[in-house]
């Protein structure tokens, strides 16, 4: 078997078999969709909060996967010397992150399989779709978030990784225009949260589903930067031991 | 210090290696060799630049200067062949703590693709029965029996082992003994880095000394030991180690802290003029002992410790 496929599989299993990482990849997407769909209590200025909530969760699953999962874990297998210990194999380091990120995207595409129908079900219904650009917003999005999670994991240690992480997550999520719409955040923060990948993601995924058009706006220029970016800095921060 | 010339052929060579890291010298000029089919221990203190050498070998670290080959490659710039050919144990870690014993093995066989039969290995570490259990509910013996397990996936013709028994029971460092001597039989190069010298005795055919970043001594253990000859005995408590000495023409040593008990260092050749000495001076002598010193005193005396025994 080659040794792509072999570390893949290795990592799929692992990520899926890890009940942290699917609270937070899986159940809490879901329950904020479920719970503020249903109670309507969130400003999101769409008639059926569904409407609002449903690519904004979608934005989040991506974030949680590409960035938190991620990079939690890869900070483990750092602190472990996991990484060390595959450098000595005939596996190298290109194709460990490329099994990493077909883990990531096996990983999106459980999430879609679940968050999609569950906003069906709760009403959601975008009048015409672009799904391709959709896409297209998911995987520079997973760009973008795969390296600011590993350039946390690459240089900070296991617990102080494990509460970085955490704690981002927390700030984009509020700040992302995921579940808050950017009107309600106060002026100087809401220029601050429109430049935040999470921002700009949930944006694009609004724009896409909802209105079905690719708007060539800011949001799709804020996240392309991010992809360039934050790869290129976990590149110059990632220490591997 | 002896010194064995270094052989091209041999899978490891290093040769006057230096390792510094910023004004510290971990590794000041350091040459041996490691031989096919036998296991080379790398014995020193902690911190006396061992796992700094095992690193070079590895290819994790790059020489300050110097030349290290292994099975003929520059280990840093040819890792990734190397890496074909090469088992690895480091010192701790290198498994996710939630990691399952047999999912381990089998992404390492995987990796390697050297054709090892995952449920094989297992059974030839002994974790058959503990496949199942993620790495962090294992005992010390068999975290290191399994990181062992991942060396041998590899099915390596040079092996480098960091503390392979460290934390590990009596029980446990039998059963890896016998898995590092069977692997030095089907012909690998075993290189292995222990504080401990029981370790060393007991499973090094060469033995490589190292202290304070240097290289004190290289050899195998019957040339480590010869030239290090004492003969031990208990007299009287005044006897006169002065008179003695030159009489005998070396230096008589009294045991610290065991009054009557004497060292000298030499070989048996010095029991007969000492006996007829003690007994021209009416001087009583028992438990006389002339041998070779344990590997124990060898060491101590070259790494600097306190003398063996603490004797004067």
């Amino acid at each position: 078997m080659n040794t792509l496929r072999a570390q893949t599989r290795h990592e799929v299993s692992t990520t899926l078999r890890n009940s942290e990482q699917l609270l937070l990849t899986l159940i809490i997407p879901v329950m904020l969709l479920v719970f503020f769909s249903l109670v309507d209590v969130l400003p999101t200025g769409t008639k059926d909060p569904v409407d609002f909530l449903a690519p904004g969760i979608l934005a989040l699953a991506v974030m949680s996967s590409a960035m938190v999962s991620l990079g939690i874990g890869t900070g483990f297998e750092r602190t472990y010397k996991v990484l060390k210990r595959l450098g000595a194999t005939p596996l190298g380091r290109g194709r460990l992150v490329a099994a990493k990120i077909i883990a990531v995207i096996a990983v999106e595409l459980v999430q879609f399989a679940v968050l999609i129908p569950v906003a069906y079900a709760l009403g959601w219904r975008p009048s015409s779709p672009n799904w391709l650009g959709a896409l297209g917003g998911v995987i520079v999005g997973t760009i973008a978030f795969a390296g600011i999670g590993l350039s946390l994991a690459g240089r900070l240690r296991g617990e102080i990784n494990l509460a970085a992480q955490n704690g981002l997550y927390l700030v984009l999520l509020l700040l992302g225009g995921m579940v808050i719409p950017f009107t309600k955040l106060p002026g100087p923060i809401s220029a601050v949260a429109k430049a935040l990948p999470s921002g700009a993601l949930a944006d694009v995924l609004r724009e896409t589903l909802a209105h079905g058009g690719v708007r060539p706006g800011t949001s799709w220029a804020i996240l392309i930067a991010w992809a360039v970016v934050a790869p290129a800095a976990a590149t110059r921060l990632f220490r591997w031991e | 210090m002896l010194h064995v010339p270094t052989a091209a052929a041999d899978p490891v060579v290093v040769e006057d290696l230096v390792v510094r890291y910023g004004d510290l010298v971990a590794v000041d000029r350091v040459s041996f060799t490691a031989a096919a089919g036998a296991v080379t221990a790398v014995l020193g203190p902690n911190g006396a630049g061992k796992t700094s050498t095992i690193e070079v070998c590895e290819g994790y670290r790059t020489a300050t200067s110097g030349r290290v080959s292994v099975l003929g490659l520059d280990p840093h710039r040819d890792q990734a062949k190397l890496s074909q050919r090469m088992g690895v144990m480091l010192q701790e870690g290198g498994v996710s703590p939630s990691a399952r014993a047999s999912d381990v093995v089998r992404l390492y066989c995987d990796l390697y693709g050297k054709g090892v039969v995952p449920a094989d290995l297992l059974e030839s570490v002994g974790l058959t029965d503990r496949a199942r259990t993620a790495y962090r509910r294992l005992s010390g013996g068999e975290k290191q029996r399994l990181s062992l397990a991942l060396a041998l996936a590899a099915r390596p013709d040079v092996a480098f082992l960091d503390e392979p028994t460290s934390g590990v029971d009596i029980t446990g460092r039998q059963a890896i003994r016998g898995i590092i001597r069977a692997l030095a039989a089907e012909g690998c190069a075993v290189v292995l880095a222990t504080h401990e010298l029981d370790e060393a005795e007991k499973l090094a055919d060469r033995v490589v000394i190292f202290d304070h970043g240097r290289l004190v001594a290289d050899g195998s253990l019957d040339d480590l030991r010869r030239g290090h000859d004492e003969i031990r005995f208990r007299s009287s408590v005044d006897l006169d180690r002065e008179e003695l000495g030159a009489a005998l023409g070396h230096h008589v040593r009294a045991v610290f802290g065991e009054p009557g008990s004497y060292v000298i260092d030499g070989d048996a050749s010095l029991v007969a003029p000492l006996t007829a000495w003690l007994a021209d001076h009416g001087a009583p002598v028992t438990d006389l002992r002339a041998g070779q010193q344990r590997l124990e005193d060898v060491f101590l005396r070259l790494t600097g410790g306190t003398a063996a025994d603490g004797t004067s």
